[in-house]
């Protein structure tokens, strides 16, 4: 991984990069510098490993569950529509025996997790071991800093996530021995690159509690408690207020799909919520929208087909959209927060 | 003026109400160890923070080697090591790893990076602790670290803040030998803030007095001292064996004596001491040293010391804070 991260600093190989490297002497500049160093911080740490060790864990016994779910054929879908027989591979990450939960749900759940365990103590662990003000003495832009945490950070994810992706495929390629289709194989990789920028959203909020707040266990306290709310309570105060706001069942059609409207667009606040629509969604190309209202019609014209890979993401669009908007958006909270904060040093 | 290294101009920080730096006026010079002398909570910190460009100043300027802090404080970092009151490390990581970090944010290459660390460790006295972690340093070795960690950049300015807190007192003379020595061999311009008087007094070139956010008096010591007790600098203290107030009036008589004070004896010299004898403080316009014992000794007491004072700085501290207010003491 070390290599990789090489790889990626401007001593590389384009003519402008290695222009901009000799002028300043061959040496990477601060920003990287600060990458390089945060990227071995966490791999070298006990925490890391730990969390490591959980998701392996977790996806190890999730694919056993859907390999020998998929074996029995016992599975619903299985047996009913003949459309997604066509996407065995898929289903791999999606289909459980009843035992363990999905690979899908498993990532879901704990993929936040990962973000803040990364982000919980970046800085504010720094200010309070003095080494903040003694680095930001340096010749250094002061937002480098935070921007070269969540990069190193990012970066850690997406190596993370796209390994056990991957790992999961060429596990399951052993044992069941079906190959994907092109479309399956990149159906994954968008899969995984929706999971990197939720996870992404984890970080950058567990970097604003980092900055927030000076002692290192209020932050990951609070970055757990918001994924507890997020997972667990927030679908049971939305579908609460849905029922106390529900209009008479006599109203008239509009006035109860504006309420419907209303609900999805509430539910569709919780990045938890953005991020298992477009997931499942391309996962399950059999998905033809996330619209919960669709006239008869439609129903029944609509072929009985799965859908295109480009007619799945351009259903998932919007809440892609959206994760990344939310991940911007704490991101720019920490930034600010950050910024405005006066370094001394451990006060 | 013209060689001011560091050049404050009205310097001003408020923090809401709180003024915490008021319409500072500094300059320091090329090459001299220049004492940042106050109590806790006088500003220094604060101070030193926007020559840094670290903290915004309310109104006034600051400028290090030429250069406007606030606005460019990068060429300003690039150029002047700040070593903070309490400096921390990566305690995972050893001396030199920790080094060379610094070192490689300042756009130094790897080799050469490496290359100062080690000559820089050795210097300070760390050679063999290079590879140590810095969690298992000592407080004073840490301090140590944080010079090497100053000077690896190749600054021209150095600040420290408090360099010498918390270490025992050999550390710090060896602490401040060795800052001392790298200013003179490397002609470092040093600013070193402290409440610390003797060490001050100990390496400083120039002094300026802290309080409450203002530079009350800044100077070498002898301009200090002449300052503040006017005309009366010089000053003795004598140990008599019966003391009475027909010699104290005698001595009050004498010429060119301005006061006599008996002292309270400290603790532990009051240890061992016959009974009766006392130490007397009189303060004079001239050297009077030997007129005092001739009388002393001609009344018939008996005198047991005599020991000529100067004005130390801790004199001077004293005399100001006692007398002055005392924002940022607690009582």
């Amino acid at each position: 991984m070390a290599n990789f991260i090489k790889r990626l600093l401007p001593a590389g190989d384009g003519p402008r990069e290695r222009a901009a490297a000799a002028r300043a002497d061959l040496a990477p500049s601060p920003f990287w510098v600060m990458v390089r160093k945060e990227f071995g911080d966490h791999i070298r740490s006990w925490r890391f490993v730990i969390l490591l060790a959980i998701v392996v864990l977790a996806c190890a016994g999730s694919l056993y569950a859907s390999i020998s779910a998929l074996k029995n054929g016992q599975s619903a879908s299985a047996s009913s529509g003949e459309g997604s027989a066509g996407f065995l591979f898929l289903r791999m990450f999606t289909e459980s025996d009843g035992s363990l939960p999905g690979f899908l749900t498993f990532l879901s759940f704990l993929a936040p997790l990962i973000g803040i365990a990364l982000g919980f103590d970046s800085v504010n662990t720094e200010r309070n071991k003095g080494t903040l003000s003694r680095l930001l003495s340096q010749p250094l832009y002061r937002d480098d800093f935070l921007n070269a945490k969540f990069v190193a950070g990012l970066l850690l994810i997406a190596v993370v996530i796209f390994s056990l992706g991957f790992l999961v495929m060429g596990m399951g390629l052993f044992t069941i021995g079906y190959p994907p289709t092109p479309e399956e194989f990149w159906r994954v990789v968008v899969m995984l690159l929706i999971t990197v920028v939720y996870v992404g959203l984890w970080l950058n909020l567990s970097l604003l509690f980092s900055v927030r707040f000076r002692q290192a266990a209020t932050s990951a306290l609070s970055g757990i408690a918001l994924w507890i709310f997020f997972l667990v309570f927030y679908g049971m105060i939305v579908s609460l207020v849905g029922n106390a706001t529900a209009p008479a069942d006599t109203a008239a059609a509009d006035v109860v799909i504006r309420h419907q409207n209303w609900m999805m667009l509430i539910s569709r606040l919780s990045p938890a919520y953005l991020f298992q629509e477009a997931a499942s969604t391309l996962m399950l190309p059999d998905t033809r929208t996330l619209n919960p209202f669709i006239t008869q019609d439609q129903a029944y014209l609509a072929i009985n087909a799965p859908l295109s890979f480009g007619q799945s993401l351009l259903l998932v669009w919007p809440q892609v959209v959206a994760i990344v908007a939310e991940t911007t958006l704490s991101f720019a909270a920490a930034y600010v927060a950050f910024m405005r904060q006066e370094i001394r040093s451990r006060s | 003026m013209d060689d001011a290294v560091i050049e404050l101009s009205r310097l001003t920080k408020r923090y809401g109400a709180f003024t915490a730096v008021s319409e500072l006026d500094l300059a320091i010079r090329r090459g001299e160890i220049f004492g940042l002398l106050g109590p806790n909570g006088a500003g220094k910190t604060t101070t030193i923070l926007m020559m840094l460009g670290l903290a915004e100043p309310t109104s006034g300027k600051a400028t290090v080697c030429g250069i406007d802090a606030t606005r460019n404080p990068i060429e300003v970092k690039r150029r002047v090591g700040y070593m903070p009151d309490d400096i921390g490390f990566y305690e995972d990581r050893s001396g030199l790893d920790n080094l060379m970090y610094t070192a490689m944010l300042n756009r130094v290459p790897e080799a050469e990076a490496k290359r100062r660390a080690l000559s820089l460790l050795e210097k300070v006295g760390l050679g063999d602790a290079a590879g140590k972690k810095t969690g298992a340093y000592s407080r004073g070795m840490r301090q140590r670290l944080g010079l090497a960690d100053v000077l690896i950049k190749q600054p021209e300015v150095v600040i420290l803040d408090e360099p010498t807190l918390g270490i025992d007192p050999e550390g710090v003379r060896e602490l401040l030998a060795l800052i001392r020595q790298l200013s003179k061999e490397e002609g470092l311009t040093v600013l070193l803030s402290s409440h610390h008087l003797h060490q001050v007094q100990q390496i400083c070139d120039r002094v300026g007095l802290f309080v409450g956010g203002k530079l009350i008096a800044s100077g070498d010591l002898a301009a200090l001292s002449q300052l503040i007790e006017g005309e009366s600098a010089f000053a003795v203290e004598l140990d008599v064996g019966g003391w009475n107030d027909t010699l104290a009036g005698t001595l009050r008589g004498m010429e060119r004596v301005t006061a006599v004070s008996v002292k309270e004896a400290d603790a532990l010299s009051v240890h061992g001491r016959p009974d009766g004898v006392v130490t007397v403080r009189v303060t004079g316009t001239d050297d009077i040293a030997a007129e005092l014992a001739a009388s002393v000794v001609g009344s018939g007491a008996e005198l047991l010391g005599l020991r000529p004072l100067r004005y130390g700085l801790d004199e001077i501290y004293h005399r100001y804070f006692e007398g002055g207010d005392s924002i940022g003491q607690l009582h």
